[in-house]
């Protein structure tokens, strides 16, 4: 069974007065440990497309089926829920908490839901270590490179095991060698754990890294090559 | 975590923090302040104005202070007293005998408040005998009378003469008798000082043919915070259809009046004066809300309910209140107790006016804790209330619009 399957999607801005179709009637299926990238030129419906599958945007039409479950038709409080047991967020600009350590960032995830703190403790440690963080465990976000914020944010993202990984241009704000680094760990615990990731990028580093590519223009799907 | 969240949270711009603790701290530190002004200086009008006649407490036959006339005294019981006197915080009782009279001299004539006194323990009360001005006090098996400047000027008496006072005794029978000025009193009180005699207790009770009997009893306590529980233990000795008990409000209800006019145009000030802080306070909170919508964005994003956003916004704000009422209160801890224990002293006209109503011309704070809680429970509900933005704020965020800002 597919972990992610998108049927007939659709996301139309202003309906009522000048309709902008984001996405139209999109149709994909996500099979568990893919490590697929969404391409595509600016104002293809990338994002929409990303927030659709992430529940932080309702379809106007179509069904979002993630894990078997169609999460299209849930409230506010329900998705916040759903993508906090089920999805992890990856973001361009990092996006920590500023004022926690990198531990306490990880373990903040863990907090909401509720896993007592021995546990958590430990299982932040043990993904800090896994994305080479293990010496940084105390140092707040202001103190690590923009590399080192983004592995953070990776193990925060893979901290409530969730079903997938959602990036949106996680590698915008890195240099090349950090690039390198963050794409090499993403595909390391891809492979080790069989996390399935979704990208949205523009950057020919990460699409190379990428064995599924989907291609967007003009909200439709023109192109799903895989490698 | 989230107490350690909120709690850095607070200190990510210390400079705003800084101001806003600043500023509240400055309102709580004004308001305590003041009000321990104000309180300190009623309590001391209220000592005052308590030790100059009536009393903290006073028990009568029930509907003498309605109706002052000889018909609605009591008998003296020394059993009473001494029930009064078992009463916890209870520091003197005694008894009075009051009436009135016309006293004269030759072609003048005045119409007079007449005292039955226990000298010694009216004393104790009121410091008569330091109002002696010209003569000597009275002791209790004395015959003679001490009166008041105004009224020996009035009817030209001075010490060694003869005053006479008629009147109406107990059940209608005429008072008539001849008293030599013992003393001439300064009474500060003009109202007093121009028509008052004071006889010792029996005398009285002999010139109004009320042997035996009394208007009431006169308690003194120990500190003026134990009025209410000692009042509330003497209604339960005496019989409410025979007796009244009635503590100092009650008395003196223009005291009362006056010192809630002036704690109401006190309390204006301060209602602007926390007005104005709440705009500021409002201020801290719209920038602690707008500048993190991206951040509270990002959280919900990732699953944090918006409820427990607004629990760490509202954790923030209170600890933001509890600094502020900490600082403000410390700052204003050592001013009040160092005006309580050496009060403001007043110099120039305005102590001259003090000294002439027999009031000591000082200004003393009072260090009552109940002025600290009260304003820091004004400050916690200004900051509750003002919460209302961020709490608001939050619960309508739009995920996308808050990650695109």
């Amino acid at each position: 069974m597919s972990v992610i399957s998108i049927k007939e999607v659709s996301k139309i801005y202003n309906p009522d007065k000048i309709p902008v179709k984001a996405v139209d009637k999109v149709d994909l299926e996500i099979e568990k440990g893919e490590f697929t990238a969404i391409v595509g030129p600016s104002g293809s419906g990338k994002s929409t497309f990303l927030n659709i599958v992430g529940g932080l945007d309702n379809p106007s039409s179509g069904a979002v089926v993630i894990d078997g479950v169609d999460i299209s038709t849930f409230k506010e409080s329900a998705l916040i829920d759903f993508r906090l047991n089920n999805i992890g967020f990856v973001f361009q600009s990092y996006n920590l908490i500023p004022v926690l350590s990198s531990l306490e960032n990880v373990e903040f995830i863990m907090l909401m839901q509720k896993i007592p703190k021995e546990q958590r403790h430990a299982r932040a440690i043990e993904l800090l270590k896994e994305v080479g963080l293990e010496k940084h465990l105390d140092r707040k976000p202001s103190e690590l490179s923009g590399g080192q914020q983004q592995r953070v944010a990776v193990a925060r993202a893979l901290a409530s095991r969730p079903k997938f990984i959602l990036a949106d241009e996680p590698t915008a704000n890195l240099d090349s060698h950090s690039t390198e680094n963050l794409m090499g760990m993403m595909a390391d615990i891809n492979k080790k754990e069989e996390a399935t990731f979704l990208f949205a990028t523009h950057d020919q580093r990460v699409i190379d890294k990428a064995r599924r590519v989907v291609t967007l223009e003009d909200g439709r799907i023109v192109k799903d090559e895989k490698r | 975590m989230y107490f350690t969240l909120a709690w850095r949270n607070i200190w990510r711009n210390k400079r705003r923090t800084f101001i806003t603790v600043g500023s509240i701290s400055f309102a709580v530190f004004i308001a305590v302040v003041m009000q321990s002004m104000q309180k300190g200086s009623y309590a001391r009008m209220v000592d005052t104005a308590v030790s100059f006649y009536t009393g903290y407490i006073q028990v009568h036959k029930d509907g003498y202070w309605e109706e002052k006339i000889l018909d609605n005294i009591m008998p003296l019981d020394e059993g009473q007293i001494s029930q009064i006197e078992g009463v916890d915080h209870v520091k003197l009782v005694f008894p009075r005998l009051e009436s009135f009279a016309l006293a004269s001299k030759e072609m003048n004539s005045k119409g007079v408040v007449v005292l039955g006194i226990d000298p010694d323990k009216e004393n104790q009360l009121t410091n008569l005998k330091s109002k002696i001005a010209h003569g000597q006090y009275l002791q209790p098996n004395d015959d003679g009378a001490l009166i008041s400047e105004g009224l020996a000027e009035y009817l030209e008496l001075g010490v060694g003469d003869t005053l006479v006072l008629i009147g109406q005794g107990y059940h209608g029978v005429n008072a008539a008798g001849k008293f030599l000025v013992q003393g001439v009193l300064d009474i500060p009180s003009p109202e007093m000082n121009s028509g008052t005699v004071y006889l010792p207790l029996q005398r009285a009770q002999w010139f109004y043919g009320a042997e035996g009997l009394i208007s009431g009893y006169v308690i003194d306590v120990q500190e003026q915070n134990m009025v209410p529980g000692v009042t509330a233990e003497l209604q339960t000795l005496f019989d409410s259809e025979i007796y009244e008990v009635m503590d100092w409000p009650t008395m003196l209800p223009d005291l009362v009046q006056s010192i809630e006019l002036d704690y109401v145009s006190g309390l204006v000030m301060l209602i602007i004066l926390y007005f104005i802080i709440s705009f500021g306070i409002l201020g801290t909170f719209i920038m602690m809300t707008n500048e993190r919508s991206y951040e509270f964005g990002v959280m919900t994003a990732i699953g944090t309910q918006k409820l427990r956003l607004v629990l760490i916004m509202f954790l923030e704000i209170l600890m933001l209140a509890a600094l502020s009422v900490v600082v403000g209160s410390l700052l204003a801890m050592p001013l009040v107790l160092y005006f309580n224990a050496n009060p403001i002293v007043m110099t120039g006209e305005t102590a001259n006016m003090y000294e002439k109503f027999g009031v000591e011309p000082i200004i003393p704070f009072a260090k009552d804790p109940m002025i600290f809680i009260h304003h820091a429970a004004v400050v916690f509900i200004v900051s509750v209330l003002l919460s209302v933005y961020p709490v608001v704020s939050i619960l309508n965020l739009k995920i996308i619009k808050a990650l695109k800002s």
